[in-house]
């Protein structure tokens, strides 16, 4: 007999908190709270563009003071990539590491510290913002995060312990990963450090293949660690260095603040601006050239195989490309300072330029991977999996180019700091690329992670599908436009300077928070209120890993 | 508004002499081919969950595949270094005479130009010298429609020079290109660094003409 609509509401479909493990529970915790974020996020998103768009703009005039406009700019970013896209993707991994290794996670209690930390984190550098309005954007240019003649001491303060809990919640992520693939148990039982090393950083593909060119039998037919892994491995290199970036940035500004608060008046230019925005941007980088492209062409091999059933296309090469990425990743950062006078010629040339145009090959490359490995597989059936799969192939194979062409001497000195980079590439490297590419994840490990629950309604997963991709690609492309006619990106302008590429994206950053509604709507009628709220209790089954017995 | 825009043609095929030349190329090559990969993709989609087997229209090795990327890596910064006018005179800017040389200055969101507006010819290399010594901002031009016409980041306590040749006439407004903190507006959202008409080229039609 089908079920009222109230009854599904409370009770969803056949979803039984009960029944989930501590890993499953964890990993779903993790997920409530970044589409959670994600839906302040696309509010904020929503606000920005209504304040630029003063003819159709419904808000109250408090929103476009510059202090509250640039405060929302400002956590906009901390939301996103760490409140949402972090949260996502490390619950995503402390689930799928395990399954992948047939290893328990090496602790369950440490992935529950790391949501409530970035949380946590998040919701303090949210908070220095709205309260204090402290304001000096994600890029915290030296010496702007530590002057306190524009803002609040209280808040700055608030605002990095906000950023630290996230970091630190990261470097548990990070520890909970490698400590898991490290752990000589099951299959690993026999494997060295070495091996696992060897394999993590996918030398073992570039060995295989120099053994093929030249004639040997194959260096390690059956590689320690599969694919994914590898990419989740390599990833999760750039994420630590990340962290320690962003950690130090933040103790520096921390300082300055603290030292200020206690009356004294340090000079801010004892630190110089390049060389810490030199610094700050090799780190920062990490998280969008390493960290992101990795961790997505890993995504795209796991999701290609669950999908078809079959081996990936030419894995050895997919392997080495991973290892090129390490090194492509860390010597890139140069093309952020492009329009940095006194940033060398040279730097400018190899690492902004030269380097940087290696990501069009490495991440090229996983896009060919992954299309052949679908391709040899036909007829597949179109499901929500390979739909989302293919929108996240769209949005990158938008959103490189968009950077490449970017990263250009010629190119930057007309493009730094528009909306073109802010929208056609990195709004749709991310709303459209990484996360369909996440959603796609999302369907694929729904029924590991919830034993089998049904989606309450299939119409609503493929109009969510739609109306996003739609709406991602529209928003990107419009206000992409408003770049290229001269709209900058971190400006503020209340005169309707580009008003119709503003309505334009509005109206497709309106279809993007609307898919949004609709995907959580699903999602809460399909684990029922009480499912939603049992996720957060104790669970009865405390066992770490999935699909296997353990010991 | 684009009318009160003079450019001087420099009569080459595919070189840019102004940033509006540029962008509008850029607007139609990356328009096409965001097309094509949406089709590209759409065409695969389609053809995945077909029993019958697709007629490729091409058949791509995977080495071309690979050369196609790293020649588009490549060859795009190659193009633009013959093609964009400013990249090789921004290279070699130290080694280039300016015919004009405005040192600005930058404080406390607000800015020290030596005169207003500041008047060169066209055709002419002008020389920015940006300074400050307090936080970072940015150096932007633009024409009368909001169009970029060039701009660079000023790092406090370093040399932010810029060497431009202009090959278009008008009046050019300056606003700062990075965001320095909501010091730079009033409480009503004005930009307090934004100089209407504070740069101004002549003399387009006389360079024409000799042209």
């Amino acid at each position: 007999m089908q079920k009222g609509f109230i009854d599904t509401l409370i009770n969803g479909t056949n979803f039984d908190h009960r029944e989930l493990s501590a890993l499953q529970k964890m990993v779903l915790r993790a997920v409530v709270m970044s589409f959670l974020f994600f839906g302040l996020l696309a509010i904020e998103g929503m606000i920005m563009r209504l304040v630029v768009t003063p003819s159709i703009n419904p808000l109250p005039e408090m929103f476009n003071h510059p202090e509250h406009y640039f405060s929302i700019m400002t956590v906009h970013p901390i939301v996103g990539i760490f409140g949402s896209t972090y949260q996502l993707v490390f619950a995503a991994f402390m689930f799928l590491v395990p399954y992948l290794t047939k290893k328990p996670l090496y602790s369950v209690k440490l992935g529950n510290i790391v949501w409530i930390l970035i949380t946590l984190g998040t919701a303090l550098a949210w908070i220095a913002a709205f309260v204090w309005q402290y304001a000096p954007l994600y890029t915290l240019y030296w010496p702007l995060p530590a002057d306190t003649k524009q803002f609040q001491t209280i808040g700055g303060i608030v605002f990095i312990v906000g950023v630290a809990l996230i970091m630190i919640g990261t470097l548990g992520f990070i520890y909970n990963i490698y400590a898991t693939i490290f752990a000589r148990v099951g299959v690993h039982k026999n494997k060295t450090t070495k091996e696992l090393l060897i394999s993590g950083f996918g030398i073992d593909g570039m060995l295989n293949l120099w053994h093929k060119l030249t004639g040997k039998p194959p260096y390690s037919k059956e590689p320690a660690l599969a694919l994914p892994v590898v990419a989740i491995f390599r990833g999760t290199v750039d994420t630590f260095l990340d962290a320690i970036v962003i950690l130090g940035a933040g103790i520096l500004v921390l300082v300055y603040l603290l030292a200020d608060a206690g009356g004294l008046s340090w000079n801010v230019h004892a630190v110089d601006s390049l060389l810490y925005k030199n610094f700050f941007w090799w780190g920062l980088d990490l998280v969008a050239d390493g960290l992101v492209l990795i961790y997505v062409a890993g995504s795209w091999y796991l999701l290609a195989t669950i999908i078809t059933g079959q081996k990936l296309f030419m894995e050895n090469v997919a392997r080495a490309a991973l290892m090129l990425e390490l090194v492509v990743s860390w010597m890139v950062w140069s093309h952020h300072l492009l329009a940095d006078q006194p940033q060398p010629e040279m730097m400018k040339l190899v690492s902004g330029e030269m380097v940087t145009a290696f990501e069009l090959l490495t991440q090229g490359l996983a896009l060919f991977i992954t299309l052949v490995t679908l391709w040899k597989a036909r007829p597949l059936k179109m499901t929500p999996q390979l739909a989302y799969l293919l929108g996240g192939l769209v949005g990158f194979g938008l959103a490189v180019p968009a950077a490449i062409i970017q990263a250009d001497m010629g190119m930057n000195r007309v493009l730094h700091n528009t909306q073109w980079i802010s929208f056609a590439h990195f709004h749709i490297a991310l709303i459209v690329g990484l996360y369909m590419t996440l959603y796609s994840a999302l369907y694929v490990l729904w029924p590991m992670v919830t034993n089998n629950t049904t989606m309450w309604s299939k119409k609503l997963t493929w109009t969510h599908f739609w109306l996003y991709l739609v709406g991602g690609v529209g928003m990107g492309a419009f206000a992409g436009m408003a770049g290229l006619d001269g709209m900058l990106r971190r400006h503020l302008y209340l005169d309707g300077e580009f008003n119709t590429w503003m309505i334009l994206a509005a109206i497709c950053g309106t279809m993007v928070l609307v898919a949004w509604a609709l995907f959580l709507f699903n999602v809460v009628m399909s684990v029922g209120v009480k499912g939603l709220v049992g996720i957060f209790l104790p669970a009865q089954d405390k066992s770490a890993s999935y699909g296997i017995e353990e010991n | 508004m684009m009318c009160e825009y003079t450019s001087i043609s420099k009569g080459g095929v595919m070189t840019f002499a102004t940033s509006v030349e540029l962008l509008k190329f850029h607007t139609v090559a990356y328009t096409i081919y965001a097309l094509l990969i949406i089709s590209v993709i759409a065409w695969f989609a389609y053809n995945l969950t077909r029993k019958e087997k697709a007629k490729s229209a091409v058949r791509i090795p995977f080495y071309g595949y690979i050369a196609f990327l790293v020649a588009g890596g490549v060859g795009h910064h190659i193009f633009t270094y013959n093609a964009i006018p400013w990249v090789s005179e921004d290279i070699m800017r130290h080694e280039i005479k300016p015919d004009y040389v405005f040192d600005i200055q930058i404080h406390d969101h607000k800015w020290k130009f030596p005169q207003l507006p500041m008047k060169v010819e066209a055709g002419k290399k002008v020389l920015f010298n940006v300074s400050t010594d307090d936080l970072t901002y940015g150096f932007g031009l633009f024409r009368q429609d909001g169009t970029l016409v060039t701009q660079m980041q000023v790092v406090p306590h370093h040399k932010n020079d810029l060497l431009w040749t202009f090959n278009e006439c008008g009046k050019f407004d300056v606003y700062p290109t990075e965001y320095s903190g909501p010091a730079e507006y009033d409480e009503n959202g004005k930009d307090l660094m934004f100089v209407k008409d504070a740069f101004e080229v002549t003399g387009c039609d006389e360079k024409s003409a000799k042209r």
